[in-house]
């Protein structure tokens, strides 16, 4: 019965250091977008956005508090999360995916790897379907990701006021850049 | 005796498998959400912001500061009373206003001047918060306290008497608290001390007391409807003056907060309206008034 146990335990261990070859993580992800209009330009960043990649399967996951976007004008801010994303209501962003090309990285050797992401995007109460292509490099053990989307505000309910029309764009870039480590335990 | 340790046995296999069983459960389980990997779903300590849209509720100081490095600019009229008739254009043929430059210092001081028409008067003033209201472990309400002065600078009626500038001043102080009971709906009281240097008559009490009351519910994502009021404790009861009451909206329209609202307060600062309120609700004597503030980012963020 002893033995037993130590068998378990050691399967236990040995599947815990397993996963923390496959996985990586951050909680200080940079996340940011820009929506260029006639009479201005709006961009909002964050600096704490959570990722999650698992590297044997290729699922990518993040997620942003809303109203952790930090902005250039302090009534921007304002109304983005009182206006238009109503963190209230909505107060995460989430992106469930999967790196399409998984195969094609080794994750354990140093280099530049092309990717491609495909994934559901949930914002303000709706959900869509994204996809994009980016960057993964590996370089001593850890992951730098990087990429870039557009989305339309439209597919995500957010309405944009008549009067406001040459402030805002229906059309938002959106730009990722994340420094993977990875996850113990 | 072999019956008994094929039995052990089974049973022994019978747990390896429910383990393993649970440890692929848990396997898929983390696969569908990696993020609970890392504790994405804790509840953070946060703010509770955007009580009011704008720094007062209608003539009182509200919950909400000014940001720090945004200048507001707010520009307050009060017509003539409603009750004057076509011939006035219900009041519209008279109005008072007040310019004011407000500024956020830090995240919890804010500082403001501004000038009413009313008795050519200059005013100035500090919020400062002390509790500020949150969410997974903080207080469910905020702190304020304000404070300012105000300088009538009309010449003195009677030249024959020794006249002190001191006679000029006025001053307040105020503590607000209140609650963003839900993302409709806020509610604040103050409760406020008023001193004059110089006063009419005896009857006037140099050091005057107040409870004031305000509120907003949240109609839109873009308009409010805001009401204030303050009970006066120890006013002159034979001056004619009344409580001031302000009920009113407000509207966001990109840059601008519109605060339209009816009033019987003629004054745009803590001293006049609480002393100087003359106009009653009750015969109609009230006034269309409006607010407009307008947000400048003066500094750079970050």
């Amino acid at each position: 019965m002893k033995k037993l146990f130590v068998v378990i335990a050691a399967g236990f261990i040995s599947a815990a250091s397993l996963k923390a070859q496959d996985k990586y993580f951050t909680k200080s992800g940079r996340i940011s977008f820009v929506s260029k209009a006639p009479l201005e330009n709006i961009d909002g960043n964050h600096k704490s956005a959570t990722c999650v990649l698992d590297t044997k399967t290729g699922n990518l996951q993040f997620a942003v508090l809303m109203k952790g976007f930090e902005f250039e004008k302090a009534l921007m801010q304002e109304h983005f999360n009182e206006n238009y994303v109503e963190s209230h209501k909505y107060p995460k962003a989430e992106f469930k995916g999967q790196v399409v090309n998984n195969s094609d990285i080794n994750y354990s050797k140093d280099g530049t790897y092309p990717v491609k992401v495909k994934g559901t995007l949930t914002m303000h109460g709706e959900t869509r379907e994204v996809e994009t292509t980016g960057n993964v490099i590996v370089k001593s053990g850890k992951l730098q990701a990087g990429a870039e989307f557009t989305i339309l505000l439209s597919d995500y309910k957010i309405e944009i006021p008549k009067v406001v029309k040459d402030n805002v764009s229906n059309t938002v870039k959106i730009t990722i850049d994340c420094s993977l480590e990875p996850l113990k335990g | 005796m072999i019956n008994k340790i094929k039995l052990k046995a089974m049973k022994k296999s019978s747990f390896l498998l429910t383990v393993i069983m649970m440890c692929s459960l848990a396997k898929v389980y983390a696969q569908d959400d990696l993020l609970k990997l890392v504790g994405d779903d804790k509840p953070k300590r946060e703010y509770v912001d955007y009580a009011f849209k704008s720094s007062r509720v209608i003539m009182s100081q509200s919950l909400e500061t000014i940001r720090p490095g945004v200048m507001d600019l707010r520009i307050l009229h009060r017509f003539g009373n409603i009750n004057g008739g076509a011939y006035e254009l219900f009041g519209l043929d008279h109005a008072t206003m007040r310019i004011g430059f407000d500024f956020g210092v830090t995240k919890n001081l804010m500082i403001g001047v501004g000038r009413s028409t009313n008795q050519k008067e200059f005013d100035g003033f500090f919020k400062y918060r002390i509790i500020h209201q949150a969410k997974n472990g903080g207080l469910p309400f905020s702190l304020l306290i304000s404070a300012g002065s105000s300088l009538n600078s009309l010449k003195f009626t009677d030249t024959t008497r020794k006249n002190y500038f001191s006679s000029r001043m006025a001053y307040y102080g105020q503590v607000i608290i209140g609650s963003k009971l839900s993302e409709g709906f806020t509610i604040q009281f103050m409760p406020t001390v008023v001193h004059r240097n110089l006063v009419a008559t005896t009857e006037d009490p140099n050091d005057m007391l107040a409870v004031g009351v305000g509120g907003r519910l949240r109609l839109s994502r873009r308009i409010s409807l805001n009401a204030d009021y303050y009970y006066r404790i120890n006013p002159n009861k034979f001056d004619g003056t009344v409580n001031p009451l302000s009920v009113g909206f407000d509207i966001e329209t990109g840059g601008h907060v519109f605060q339209l609202h009816f009033t019987n307060a003629v004054g745009m600062n803590e001293k006049v309206f609480l002393t100087q309120t003359t106009n009653q609700w009750s015969k109609g004597d009230i006034q269309f008034g409006f607010n407009i503030s307008r947000s400048f980012q003066i500094k750079k963020r970050k």
